[in-house]
């Protein structure tokens, strides 16, 4: 009987095989002494699937950083090692990778975590004060969180979505020649239909309400390859700007080449953060020329700190990307900036509580993290001045600049296009920011922390 | 030798009619479920128990209900993960708006509303079949994500449309750690396969495979096909709904309605046809395959090359030795898991005279 037979030379080598890898899962659950100045990171990347680009550029910038580090004698003396699990950008196998990556193999737990997207962070977002490990969110995620009194483990260096809706509103505001021109214009938010897509919606109907302007929400069902009725609306409505809010190669090429087909112009259509990088651009082609696109952490190799790490870290063959000329891209300088702000919380973990040369936990990284001060000064000694926006963090805030740059395709690659610009009324945002956590904090009976 | 059915009569009826009848099977199940309860939630480490176990027996439970519908009704439908859903955020809402209901009340009642969603969805398999039926089950797919999306009443309108479930609170108890999650999806899942254990062997279950079989004679031997279908749906999208609750609530902990997605439905239709249609213990074999292999293969691939080898390949490696892995186990064992567990029994009665 053919099934019988099959089995018969299959079951063995699957039961081995099985046998093998519950075997290597078995040692990450058992705590060993941890030997030399280590320190443990996870590094939960997303390789795989239509947001591969993401990950593999962004975890490569982090692995890049920290290989560099190492290559210049840690922290202090301090060693990174770091533990890879594969998320596919997807929310079920973040929790996985979580829960396998807690514990390194050198029985340490990891400091941070960083999913790099929205839905994995919202997934693990829960665990984070019960096991004892900082949320870095760069760029993304849980937006009430810059609220460190409701929110203490979660942080997000690279600034939200709500400031950056309000930064976009702003440079509209100075390309029509001031507020008071934007009464009575029309403004599409076309996104994906998820928390994402949707997360900046409270701060940018609250602005172009009381900027007289009307706002109009086109929602695209994910994975958001086909745009065609929701563009055909766009010519409709004829908007004088549409901010696109899409996640995905696939998703924000489709965009731009439905919008050049509609006749729509690319220099009133501004892109997100996570929509615009050299991936989503080259395969739209001409159709992405003239598109805008916000920046937290600015693309390019002229920064000092990125010519270091390609003249040590890949003229030594230990680079992470498989294609080298990546570094310097949009993905992999936000990674570079994720990773300095870890080592960053490490270096000011190990001052605060007196540990240098030593590991830290993750209770010393929080406070760490809080502590960071990106002083222009500062950025200038770690060679990314320009690339990110000076800030610093604190008890109550836990949030970057809030500030950003805008870059405009040129076709071939991205043009700086204006200077660091924050959202037209910070103290507003701040207000919905704290709203809202505050409303969390009362539906789940948290006590808000004391940081005075 | 040790495992043979001969030697064992049954005396009285209720002998006869026992679930598992042969008594070295009875031995390991309640071996197996005793460890379950005892010994895993005391030894396994908590990446054990919320990494795997649980969410494995939140989807185990799913498949069941797909299992019913599809395996042993024959109705082809691909809208579990909405009625996943369903019973997700219904679950939340009542633990949200009724504060006296106890957990498994909850429960019941997210499952009793995605069971009255299922029915809805269920009347199209009166007039169409097969494909055309998966087809249109699969509005219900999109239409309960939607209206959950829609309307920030089952979201209890939080500004970024993704909830967070509450503690698991039973008797005054809180079920917090990866421990006490796992026990009661253990106890859930327990429950609810005895339960359709004892469905699919009574008149129920009888009815539901001679409508899979021919549902023309099934009408003419007297079965009601407005009936038996819409109870099959009703049945089937209780256990997802539950299974639901359970993944939102035991696993997930916070959701958004995009988490419950067309891709999830269809690894739930791949879990049952690689486990074994029209098997309860398939069932839990193929959500452990479909769900546990792409982790295990993550695991081994970066143990073995470590940082060697760039994880952009071995992460694509894994995806090709998964679709590979499946096509050769649709080829050579098309009836499932529980089949080869089926021949393993056989051969093991056999043995030592013959292997």
């Amino acid at each position: 009987m053919m099934p019988t037979s099959l089995l018969r030379r299959v079951a063995p080598v699957s039961a081995a095989a099985f046998a093998a890898a519950a075997m290597l899962v078995s040692p990450m659950a058992m705590p060993t002494e941890a030997q030399a100045a280590e320190q443990y990171m996870a590094v939960p990347s997303s390789r795989v699937g239509p947001f591969s680009a993401m990950g593999t550029g962004y975890y490569g910038g982090i692995i890049d950083y920290m290989t560099y580090v190492n290559m210049n004698g840690g922290i202090n003396g301090v060693m990174f090692t770091w533990q890879e699990c594969e998320t596919e950008y997807n929310a079920k196998r973040t929790v996985e990778c979580f829960q396998r990556l807690l514990t390194g193999p050198n029985g340490q737990r990891t400091l941070v975590f960083d999913t790099l997207g929205t839905p994995g962070a919202y997934a693990v977002i829960n665990r984070m004060a019960e096991e004892e490990v900082v949320l870095a969110q760069y760029g993304y995620g849980r937006t009430d969180a810059a609220d460190g009194t409701v929110w203490p483990w979660v942080f997000n260096a690279a600034s939200h979505y709500w400031s950056q809706i309000g930064m976009k509103l702003k440079f509209m505001a100075e390309q029509e020649g001031g507020v008071e021109n934007m009464k009575g214009k029309k403004i599409v938010h076309l996104h994906i239909d998820s928390a994402y897509g949707r997360e900046p919606l409270p701060a940018m109907r609250k602005i172009t309400s009381d900027w007289g302007m009307e706002l109009v929400e086109i929602s695209i069902p994910p994975p958001g390859l086909e745009q065609q009725s929701q563009w055909l609306q766009i010519r409709r409505e004829r908007p004088d700007w549409v901010t696109f809010w899409g996640a995905g190669s696939g998703m924000n090429a489709t965009g731009m080449t439905n919008a050049a087909r509609m006749g729509f112009p690319r220099e009133r259509l501004v892109y997100v953060t996570f929509g615009g990088a050299e991936e989503d651009m080259v395969p739209a082609g001409d159709a992405a020329k003239g598109t805008f696109v916000v920046a937290n952490a600015v693309p390019g190799r002229d920064f000092p700190l990125v010519k270091s790490i390609l003249d040590k870290v890949y003229g030594a063959g230990k680079g992470n990307m498989e294609n080298p000329d990546r570094v310097g891209q949009v993905y992999w300088n936000r990674g570079l900036g994720a990773a300095v702000m870890w080592a960053e919380a490490i270096r000011n973990a190990q001052r605060i509580h007196n540990k240098e040369g030593q590991p830290v936990t993750g209770a010393e990284f929080r406070d760490g993290y809080e502590a960071i001060n990106m002083t222009p000064e500062r950025l200038e000694e770690l060679g990314i001045t320009g690339m990110v926006a000076p800030f610093a963090l604190s008890c109550e805030k836990h949030d970057g600049a809030g500030e950003f740059r805008m870059m405009q395709w040129n076709g071939e690659k991205f043009d700086i296009v204006s200077d660091w610009m924050g959202p037209p009324d910070p103290t507003f945002i701040r207000q919905l920011v704290e709203d809202s956590a505050g409303k969390f904090a009362g539906e789940n009976n948290i006590t808000p922390k004391n940081c005075s | 030798m040790y495992y043979r059915q001969a030697g064992q009569f049954y005396t009285t009826y209720s002998q006869d009619s026992r679930i598992i009848p042969v008594r070295e099977d009875r031995w390991i199940i309640y071996v197996v479920v005793l460890a379950g309860f005892c010994l895993v939630p005391f030894f396994a480490s908590d990446y054990w128990l919320s990494g795997i176990l649980i969410p494995w027996l939140a989807l185990s439970l799913v498949a069941l209900g797909q299992n019913i519908l599809m395996g042993y009704t024959g109705q082809l439908s691909l809208g579990s993960a909405g009625f996943m859903a369903a019973g997700a955020f219904a679950c939340y809402n009542i633990e949200l708006r009724i504060e006296w209901m106890p957990f498994f009340g909850s429960l019941i009642l997210s499952g009793i509303i995605a069971a009255m969603i299922g029915i809805v969805f269920g009347l199209p398999s009166l007039r169409v079949r097969g494909l055309y039926l998966m087809v249109a089950t699969l509005a219900s797919q999109f239409f309960i994500i939607w209206v959950i999306d829609k309307f920030g009443w089952f979201k209890n309108y939080d500004s970024s449309g993704i909830i967070t479930a509450q503690d698991i609170v039973i008797f005054g108890k809180s079920f917090t750690t990866p421990a006490e999650e796992y026990l009661v999806c253990l106890f859930v899942c327990a429950v609810m396969t005895v339960i359709a254990l004892n469905m699919v062997r009574g008149s129920v279950g009888r009815n539901w495979m001679a409508v899979r079989d021919m549902d023309v004679a099934a009408e003419v031997m007297g079965i009601s096909l407005l009936k038996t279908k819409l109870q099959a749906f009703a049945i089937s999208s209780f256990y997802c709904g539950v299974g639901g609750a359970l993944f939102a609530f035991a696993f997930l902990k916070s959701m958004e309605p995009v988490a419950f997605d067309i891709l999830l439905s269809f690894r739930i239709l791949f879990m049952v046809i690689i486990g074994g249609l029209g098997t309860i213990i398939g069932c839990y074999l193929g959500a452990g395959f479909i769900l546990l292999m792409p982790v295990f293969l993550n695991i081994f691939f970066h143990a073995v090359f470590g940082q060697a080898v760039d994880a952009t390949l071995t992460s694509a490696l894994e995806q090709v030795i998964f679709g590979v892995m499946i096509i050769l186990f649709m080829i050579y064992q098309p009836l499932g898991m529980a089949r080869i567990l089926e021949i393993m029994q056989e051969r093991l009665r056999k043995w030592p005279f013959k292997i």
